[in-house]
């Protein structure tokens, strides 16, 4: 017996009946049973059953974007506040040039605002890096904290969301999956305009045609959104890692 | 049973019969998970913050996260004002709660980290620390801790000759005559069926406390009901 995929499941419900399934993250065996760890939507892919969150506070995974503040410095690194349960270390070997050992502060102080994205995650903490593009410290624009449950909805499907709002106002809009979102553009004026498009996104989760409505908000402001390619339409499921 | 004074329920519900309950998720936007729990005229807010590092440090547990529970009555929530902070009574409550959660919750994934859970009665009719904790077990799936099932509670007792299920106010502390009343809060997990909680205040014979812990699972089912709906059909997540 298994359950059908893509709905909503409760701890200690019973999803999978038979020993050829296996669980995955947030389902645990117990005899023939797999059951949910978690409340989530289920996800079956093969025999691999799985319970993926919808709410809850932010857990990074490999590979996530995440926007973060510098709260201490080590010897060899420095200490991240992301709003997750652990702090994110930066190593000095994960910054992209040279950095004095004795003067870590020269190049990110106490404070500063960093995009880096997620190495290794380990029960102890997080690993993280800046050595790739788009990655480093934040300088101007400001960031606007989201729910991170909403995050693939204001990406869209492959950025479709981003690269609208990008297209129209034209500010750079860069989401840290842990649910802060930095904005940055040439003038202030923009840039307000792109955090109330965002913060509608944000409001305005669960309605179906939400980039039509996007559309219209953005044309409303006095933006013009043609010649914008917009890869998906309506059904913004988000990408998933 | 049957013979005593207690014929009849002030409320017209049968004696097996638990209040009117309506449960909610989602009810405070800025919190990691958060719920609400009526029976009858008996409300309670829950609200989860964490997996955060927890201070002090020397409280950290390097092997696994803890579970931290608050409860309190709000001032308002009964006739005569409450003396809002902590006293006897809500420490004891704090603490069963948090034990009756901590045989669920999993938090080996979260070492050096405490998950607050937050509970608030703003109404109170007899029954806050089950719907205390069945507000708490809901907010604690909202906010996607890792959870091997549900816990539902209710309470049970026995008023002057007879076994009732789900006590309000006037049953549990204003009933004073014949043998008087027993109150027995019960918590059942969701699939296992096994006792998280059990708190017996007041007289009842072997037998007859047999017969209640029944009457408790049966009723904890119907709970259990409440809290599954909340959580399917939260807004927040449903869609199309």
């Amino acid at each position: 017996m298994v359950k059908k995929g893509r709905q909503i499941v409760v701890p200690g419900e019973v999803v999978a009946t038979g020993n050829e399934f296996l669980p995955g993250d947030g389902a645990y065996r117990d005899g023939q049973d797999v059951v949910a760890g978690r409340y989530g939507i289920l996800d079956i892919q093969e025999k691999q059953v799985r319970v993926v969150p919808i709410s809850g506070a932010y857990y990074p995974r490999r590979g996530n974007t995440i926007i973060g503040t510098i709260v201490d410095i080590t010897f060899n690194g420095w200490l991240i506040d992301f709003g997750g349960a652990q702090n994110a270390f930066l190593p000095v070997a994960e910054v992209p040039r040279y950095i004095n050992r004795n003067e870590l502060r020269e190049f990110l102080d106490f404070g500063e605002t960093v995009v880096v994205k997620v190495w290794d995650v380990k029960a102890r903490g997080i690993d993280v890096s800046m050595k790739m593009r788009g990655f480093g410290k934040i300088e101007g624009g400001m960031i606007i904290p989201v729910n991170s449950n909403k995050v693939p909805r204001i990406i869209g499907k492959e950025g479709s969301m981003i690269k609208l709002i990008q297209g129209a106002t034209g500010c750079e809009i860069t989401v840290g999956q842990n649910g802060k979102v930095w904005i940055s553009g040439k003038d202030g004026d923009s840039e307000i305009a792109t955090k109330k498009i965002i913060e509608f996104i944000a409001e305005n989760i669960v309605i179906s045609g939400l980039t039509e409505k996007v559309e219209k908000m953005i044309k409303e402001m006095g933006f013009k959104t043609s010649g914008i390619e917009i890869i998906a339409e309506n059904t913004d499921e988000g990408s998933e890692e | 049973m049957g013979e005593g004074i207690y014929t009849k329920r002030e409320d017209g519900r049968a004696f097996t019969d638990v209040r009117s309950m309506k449960a909610n998720v989602g009810i405070v936007p800025s919190a990691d998970g958060s719920a609400s729990f009526e029976t009858g005229k008996t409300k309670a807010i829950a609200v989860v913050r964490g997996p955060r590092t927890l201070h002090p440090q020397h409280m950290q547990n390097a092997q696994t996260g803890i579970l931290r529970v608050s409860y309190g009555m709000m001032p308002f929530s009964v006739e005569d004002r409450i003396r809002p902070g902590p006293n006897r009574r809500s420490e004891e409550i704090s603490k069963v709660t948090e034990w009756a959660l901590s045989s669920v919750v999993d938090l080996s994934g979260f070492p050096n980290t405490v998950v607050d859970v937050f509970v608030q009665i703003p109404q109170a009719d007899a029954g806050t620390r089950v719907a205390g904790i069945n507000a708490a077990a809901l907010a604690l799936a909202h906010a996607g801790i890792p959870m091997k099932e549900m816990v539902s509670a209710i309470g049970v007792g026995k008023i002057d000759k007879t076994l009732v299920v789900d006590l309000d106010k006037f049953e549990d502390s204003v009933f004073h005559d014949g043998e008087g009343s027993t109150d027995i809060p019960v918590v059942v997990t969701s699939r296992t069926k096994e006792i998280a909680l059990l708190q017996l205040d007041g007289k009842i014979s072997v037998d007859e406390f047999k017969q209640t812990i029944e009457m408790a699972k049966k009723a904890c089912d119907d709970v259990l009901k409440v809290q599954i709906d909340a959580l399917k059909n939260m807004s927040e997540v449903k869609d199309e």
